[in-house]
């Protein structure tokens, strides 16, 4: 089952933003996030948003889907004024984006390029699943013009997919990222999940060795987590399978980061490696606080302070789009100090660092410290920036918390 | 010193009906024959007591005599009427005295005025207890006809004879299918030097034999002997403090007359009170002219505070009053410490509020402000056993809503240095370094009483806990009475718990201070990640300092979550470590994805993980959770859970 959304304040009925918010559009870059609810099955693992064909329920069909997102769309253009501020990336997320209908992805951004324009350079992204895509498939998504797939290969070795309940076999990522090659795609990522119950250290060097040798030009790394609720977090409450250990995930993440850099990918965000010219601007855009319309069900925006999310279920959705009214569910108002929080929560996890002025003098002597621990690194402190060293990623979180006391 | 937990200042206490009253609301007499409290021949006089153990039945046998002399009808009977407060209710047990006055028409014709005087039933209040006795010629021993005589009350009953008390026997609860009388009634005899034939069999609950009993004391019972006409001399052997009155003094007349409106003095301090009311409880409280030789009585003097109406104390006329003080007087002396700590530390001001009130009706509960670098600010308060400390910490929660933290009980060391110079010590934390000539402890003569299959077991448990063995006596053929030496240091702690659980709850136990003795202590200090923990410092036999170090250090363990550093636990004497366990440092502490932009969740969580960071009690730069210090200073091994 998803997880539940934060609580908020309710949003207006037709997704108006404060003034203040809505005046400094454009002053960062600007993304869309389209979200894709549908997957054929569930992950054992799994609490994102998203829903079997049997639990859609009614009002709520793979088919109408994308027309819906184009009227958010453009309700997005109604909501955000004339300005003109190009889309410096999108990216169709899920679910399983590729589970819709031939040329609907396409449909989706051919309107926000009809509604705000694509940079030049903009990055485009779709999230696929190995065996939900084709040569033909990828050919098409490129055709649209689609730059940068995302596959989510998660491990090579066949009893971690088992316990994750993925529906692939490993030599399929592989394969996938070739035909996402020869099919144009100048960026591919594939998602690895590590420290499952189960997963060796020669289980996970075998993952690493896939990816890297399928050229992708991007590794993502996640430990695995045990969420509430999922069939996963039931099975190790049942004994059936071991808890995942920390000090297991601690070893495979520096086990990543050695074989990553060694095959040329660099770490630039604590879960994220790519080659020069390789890294995922969506992702940036999260990390650095851009600016981001997310459409779709469940899905969170963020606009000049303000935060909001959509209402998650897809009938719930539909019928709001339907209504001609925002699907926004509720939102945050962000006061300076929570943007600095978060500034502060986000950027110390990417590796051009958090700029030293968003700290409070208590955070800096935190900094200072932790540069002396050897949790942050001297030289870009003395730069003006607080990066992490290999050992200070594995405690961001840590970290945080004592540089926002 | 007044008992430790009596009926404290309770808005509810006015529906209880032992507050004394004026004049006109209560004048009935249950027998209109009986002879006028102040002008009472001392001849029908007899002041007797009930010794007997928890559960032995004294209550249900006073409540019987109540009944039987008419001062209670059945219909007002209300089960175990003298124990008013809630908590002896639940516990079942007396922790305070009282005295009422039945007036009893013999089977010889004559009325006499039984005075019944209850006795605190623990063994922290040994003082109590022997001033109680003090007040009275003889006492009836009851003892369970299941079960025997317990140590304690063997202990009371030594305590009656030192004061020549005369003793009545009664085997309680004949009725019982358990009840072996032939047995216990042999194990009395043999204990007091009478005849098995003498031990009266009553059963308190149905009332048989209890008629019997009544013309025994009036029969036995020795009637007071004193001096109308010398200067008046009263002992008090309780004071309570009432919401209404103030403070309510209960005495024994021992010479002369004491009357309302005249002047009295303490004679331990010499202060001069005004006498607000004088009467006598039957068993509700009826005021009097005045209370004569051999009388018991209440005085009120509205006085507030029980630390101004001692127990043990001598009251005299404040004009032409005695010169001699009645003997047995003692400070009450705290034998136990603790430190006690709010929970949050902003309830500080309430602790204090709250010790303040409950001090008005203990005068042995003493207290100072004391600062932890653990637990912040609190009191370390000082009891006068273990039981005393329960009391107090249960009664600052129950009737006072605080959420305590109270540190491992402590006894009070005296420490000589090389140059002579002495100190006393209540806090561990305090013990002085340098060059220390000797340390003295104070002890304890303990009696035991257990079935003697038990003997192997005891034996070695009180051998584990530094005891001396003084002597050993068959009670009868499988009961035997242990008498040890021991350092109340070694009691304090879960004494009374280990040998319950050695003995399957068949041993009982009592002891009293002993004076003290030199040993070999020592401080030992438990450092987290270098820095001393004040709140764990123990000060220990140095043939356990290691075995309490490494408890403690594996204990703390298991309770302090992972840092981002490697914390070494160390117990140390001086600058000696004695053991060391390890935390190992966190390696992992970040959460790999950021869900799809829900940015918002991520904040909410990192400000979930500010507010658990405030509830962290910051030891140098390791944050220790407040459960564990609850856990690690409880005595309790099963509250030692480990960090999730």
């Amino acid at each position: 089952m998803p997880s539940q959304p934060p609580e908020g304040e309710p949003a207006p009925s037709d997704g108006s933003l404060p003034t203040d918010a809505l005046a400094s559009f454009g002053t960062r870059p600007f993304a869309f996030y389209v979200h894709v609810p549908f997957c054929s099955t569930r992950c054992g693992y799994c609490d994102f948003n998203t829903y079997t064909s049997d639990e859609l329920g009614p009002g709520a069909s793979r088919a109408s889907y994308a027309d819906q997102v184009v009227a958010e769309v453009r309700l997005a253009r109604r909501v955000l004024g004339d300005r003109d501020v190009p889309v410096s990336s999108v990216f169709v997320g899920g679910g399983t984006p590729t589970l819709l209908p031939a040329g609907d992805l396409g449909r989706i951004l051919a309107a926000v390029r009809a509604e705000f324009g694509l940079t030049a350079d903009a990055e485009v992204t779709t999230e696929a699943n190995p065996d939900s895509v084709t040569a033909e498939s990828l050919a098409a998504l490129r055709a649209d013009g689609f730059t940068r797939v995302s596959f989510g290969m998660q491990s090579s070795a066949p009893h971690v997919l088992a316990v994750l309940e993925r529906t692939h076999t490993p030599g399929r990522a592989v394969a996938a990222v070739a035909e996402a090659r020869a099919a144009g795609f100048p960026h591919v990522n594939v998602d690895l999940i590590y420290a499952a119950p189960g997963e060796t250290e020669a289980d996970f060097a075998a993952s690493l060795a896939a990816a890297v040798g399928s050229g992708a030009d991007h590794v993502s790394a996640y430990a695995l987590i045990v969420e509430d609720g999922t069939r996963l977090a039931a099975r190790i409450r049942r004994g059936e399978l071991p808890d995942v250990d920390d000090d297991v995930a601690a070893d495979r993440y520096l086990q990543a980061d050695a074989a990553l850099g060694a095959a040329g990918l660099a770490w630039y965000e604590v879960s994220n490696w790519a080659r020069p010219g390789g890294e995922c601007r969506h992702n940036l855009a999260y990390w650095r606080g851009d600016d981001w319309w997310g459409a779709g069900p469940g899905a969170h925006s963020h606009v000049g302070g303000v935060r909001w999310w959509n209402v998650r279920h897809p009938a719930a959705y539909a019928a709001r789009i339907a209504a001609g009214e925002s699907p926004a569910q509720a939102r945050e108002v962000l006061t300076a100090e929570d943007r600095r929080v978060e500034d502060v929560l986000l950027r110390v996890r990417l590796r051009e660092g958090l700029p030293l002025g968003r700290l409070t003098p208590a955070g800096l002597a935190v900094a200072e410290r932790a540069v002396a621990d050897g949790l942050a690194e001297g030289p870009a402190y003395a730069a003006g920036r607080l990066v992490l060293t290999l050992r200070g990623r594995l405690l961001a979180d840590a970290l945080v918390r004592d540089l926002v006391d | 010193m007044g008992d430790r937990a009596r009926a404290v200042a309770r808005a509810d206490h006015a529906r209880e009906p032992a507050r004394p009253t004026c004049e006109d609301d209560q004048t009935t007499v249950a027998n209109a024959s009986a002879p006028v409290p102040g002008s009472t021949d001392p001849s029908v006089i007899r002041n007797f007591c009930i010794i007997a153990h928890i559960d032995h039945g004294k209550s249900t046998l006073a409540d019987r005599m109540l009944q039987l002399t008419g001062v209670v009808d059945g219909r007002a009977m209300r089960a175990q009427y003298l124990d008013r407060m809630d908590i002896e209710r639940e516990r079942g047990i007396t922790i305070k005295s009282q005295a009422v006055r039945l007036p009893y028409t013999a089977s010889d014709g004559v009325t006499y005025v039984l005075n019944l005087i209850d006795t605190p039933g623990h063994v922290d209040f040994t003082y109590e207890v022997s001033r109680s006795l003090a007040a009275c010629e003889g006492a009836i021993l009851l003892v369970d006809a299941a079960q025997g005589i317990e140590a304690q009350t063997l202990a009371n009953l030594y305590l009656a004879l030192e004061n020549d008390l005369q003793i009545i026997p009664v085997l309680n609860k004949i009725d019982l299918p358990a009840a072996q009388p032939e047995k216990y009634a042999a194990e009395l005899a043999r204990i007091i030097g009478c005849d098995p034939d003498d031990v009266l069999r009553v059963s308190a609950k149905t009332g048989h034999g209890v008629g019997e009993l009544l013309e025994e004391v009036v029969r036995l019972v020795p009637a007071p002997v004193g001096d109308p006409n010398a200067p008046a001399r009263a002992m008090i052997f309780d004071s309570v403090y009432d919401t209404y009155r103030g403070v309510v003094t209960y005495v024994r007349v021992i010479d002369g007359h004491l009357s309302t409106r005249e002047r009295i003095q303490m004679m331990s301090t010499g202060v001069v009170h005004e006498m607000l009311e004088v009467g006598v409880i039957s068993p509700d409280p009826i005021s009097s002219a005045g209370i004569g030789v051999g009388e018991v009585g209440y005085l009120i003097t509205g006085v507030k505070d029980v630390r101004q109406s001692r127990v043990g104390d001598t009251v005299t006329s404040a004009r032409h009053g005695a010169t001699q003080a009645l003997g047995g007087y003692r400070d009450p002396k705290p034998m136990v410490f603790s430190g006690l700590y709010p929970l949050d530390g902003s309830d500080y001001p309430e602790l204090r509020d709250a010790l303040d009130k409950l001090q008005l009706n203990d005068a042995a509960l003493v207290y100072e402000p004391e600062t932890s670098v653990a637990l912040g600010f609190g009191f370390r308060c000082g009891f006068l056993g273990l039981l005393h400390l329960e009391i107090v910490r249960e009664r600052l929660e129950r009737e006072f809503g605080l959420d305590l933290i109270s540190t491992a009980p402590n006894v009070v060391y005296r420490v000589v240095m090389d140059d002579g110079s002495e100190s006393v010590v209540t806090n561990p934390s305090e013990f002085p370094s340098g060059k220390i000539a000797e340390v003295y402890e104070p002890m304890v003569r303990s009696t035991i009483l257990a079935p003697s299959e038990y003997i192997g077991a005891i034996m070695e448990l009180c051998q584990t806990r530094r005891g001396t063995l003084l002597g050993m006596d068959y009670l009868s053929e499988d009961r035997v009475e242990l008498r040890y030496t021991l350092p109340l240091a070694e009691i304090v702690f879960d004494f009374f718990d280990a040998l319950k659980s050695k003995t399957r709850g068949y041993a009982s136990l009592d002891y009293e201070p002993t004076g003290e003795q030199a040993s070999d202590l020592v401080k030992v200090d438990i450092l987290l990640h270098g820095e001393p923990v004040d709140a764990f410092s123990s000060i220990v036999h140095r043939d356990k300092a290691y075995a309490y170090g490494v408890s403690m250090a594996s204990k703390l363990k298991e309770l302090i979550p992972r840092q981002q550093f490697e914390v070494p636990i160390q117990a140390a004497i001086g600058a000696r470590v004695i053991a060391r366990e390890t935390i190992r440092a966190i390696r992992k502490d970040v959460l790999a994805k950021c869900y799809g932009g829900d940015i918002t969740r991520k904040r909410k969580l990192l400000e979930k993980q500010k507010e658990g960071k405030k509830r962290m009690k910051m030891v140098g730069r390791v944050e220790v959770p407040q459960e564990a210090f609850i856990a690690a200073l409880s005595t309790d091994d099963t509250a030692a859970k480990p960090k999730s």
